[in-house]
């Protein structure tokens, strides 16, 4: 158990290559969520759970299913069908999840539920399963990763909301109101984030 | 919302201009940044999305009396999986090195809400052939969104075109950095509400706020 690897894929995930700034995934949640800071907060909880228990079963189902001679010897490669049997597990997790919230913590559900029907069609959700399979990590290394991932997700989530709570009260020209605006500040902090790229030398 | 007296041509300029996916709806944004650091790159995802839109929406219209409303959406995200599989597959044997850069956001294409949302709200409620000129139109407007993209960004960040130098002497590198993308889709798109908002009484792009 190499904690030095599995710290360092954790860091990776979350700022060298965060997921929203330096790879371009999740935008969409993350413009429509981040407006205010209770619901950016909200909205990373959910993600980081859900991200972990998806890597584990993404993980699980590819490595002892999927391969070649996973499940018995001779058994078909199935790799090729990563991409449909990855949004399975997600939807199914989600749904899943969203019934036994609502069974067995309805005030909890009443606060996080509603972000767990926009995750299932986040990009990242289905990302952090094809990069742990295409980098071949083992079962704690994906688990790190999507642990890192949401964490870096929380990050670009709460710095987004913190600024933009703050927008709202600012003059802005008419074309760029809203959106636009809101691009040119996540460029501005991906900027700032470009200068974690030197943080782990391989 | 009944689309059935639109003439087809309506229909492409509406995936075009008016509900273009990425400048006017401000959704599947993901690889709009992604990808469009060079002309090459931005092209192959938009021809990826136009190939999976169209077949999307086409299949969805043809089955949709067969569909039970409760299992829908699982339905079409089979579908949409499925040809983004075969896109998928196929550019990573005839366009290797495009693909070895793009793969993953080829891949990503199956959570594409714009892509998911038209089957949805069109496709499951119009004819075959309106389906498919919807479907054509989005895909285009994404494409064309992709091209402009990339057109600035390679020109500012590389000097480049296609890989052919346009412009010697040194370049905006940030244009080609994560950051630029962001700046690039930003400015684009303020300036396209700009040009909405000056000449069509327009009040700017809907979408996630």
């Amino acid at each position: 158990m190499d904690f030095g690897k599995l710290f360092e894929l954790v860091v990776a995930a979350s700022l060298i290559n965060n997921f929203v700034f330096t790879r371009f995934l999740g935008l969409c949640i993350f413009f429509g969520v981040s407006k205010k800071m209770e619901t950016a907060v909200g909205m990373s909880i959910t993600f980081t759970a859900v991200m972990v228990v998806s890597a584990a079963l993404s993980w699980l189902v590819f490595t002892q299913v999927m391969l070649e001679n996973a499940l018995y010897q001779g058994s078909p490669d199935l790799t090729f069908l990563k991409i449909i049997i990855f949004i399975g597990i997600v939807a199914a997790f989600v749904q899943s999840a969203d019934t036994i919230m609502k069974k067995i913590s309805p005030t909890l559900y009443y606060k996080l539920g509603v972000y767990l029907a926009l995750i299932t069609t986040n990009c990242i959700i289905l990302a952090v399963p094809l990069i742990n399979a295409g980098e071949g990590y083992d079962f704690l290394e994906s688990i790190a990763f999507g642990l890192g991932s949401g964490l870096g997700f929380a990050l670009a989530l709460v710095i987004m909301a913190s600024i933009r709570e703050k927008l709202e009260l600012a003059d802005v020209p008419a074309p760029f109101k809203g959106l636009p605006i809101s691009f040119i500040i996540a460029g501005l902090i991906a900027l700032a984030f470009t200068g974690f790229s030197g943080l782990i030398t391989l | 919302m009944s689309h059935i007296h639109r003439t087809n041509l309506e229909l492409i300029k509406n995936g075009i201009f008016g509900e273009n996916t990425i400048f006017r709806m401000a959704i599947s944004l993901c690889p709009s940044i992604a990808v469009t650091n060079s002309l090459k790159n931005g092209i192959a995802l938009g021809v990826a999305v136009v190939f999976v839109q169209t077949m999307v929406n086409v299949t969805v219209s043809a089955i949709r009396n067969f569909i039970h409303p409760k299992i829908r959406i699982p339905i079409y995200m089979l579908i949409i999986a499925g040809y983004v599989t075969i896109i998928d597959m196929l550019m990573s044997t005839y366009f290797r090195a495009i693909y070895a850069q793009i793969g993953l956001y080829i891949q990503i294409i199956v959570a594409f809400a714009s892509i998911f949302a038209r089957a949805e709200v069109f496709a499951s409620k119009n004819k075959l052939v309106p389906s498919f000129m919807d479907g054509f139109g989005m895909g285009v407007g994404f494409l064309l969104a992709m091209v402009v993209i990339s057109f600035f960004r390679e020109f500012l960040g590389k000097g480049e075109l296609f890989g052919f130098t346009i412009v010697a002497g040194k370049p905006l590198l940030i244009m080609i950095l994560p950051a630029g993308g962001f700046l690039a889709v930003g400015l684009l798109m303020g300036f396209f509400n700009w040009v909405d908002i000056k000449f069509f009484g327009g009040k700017g792009a809907s979408g996630v706020r």
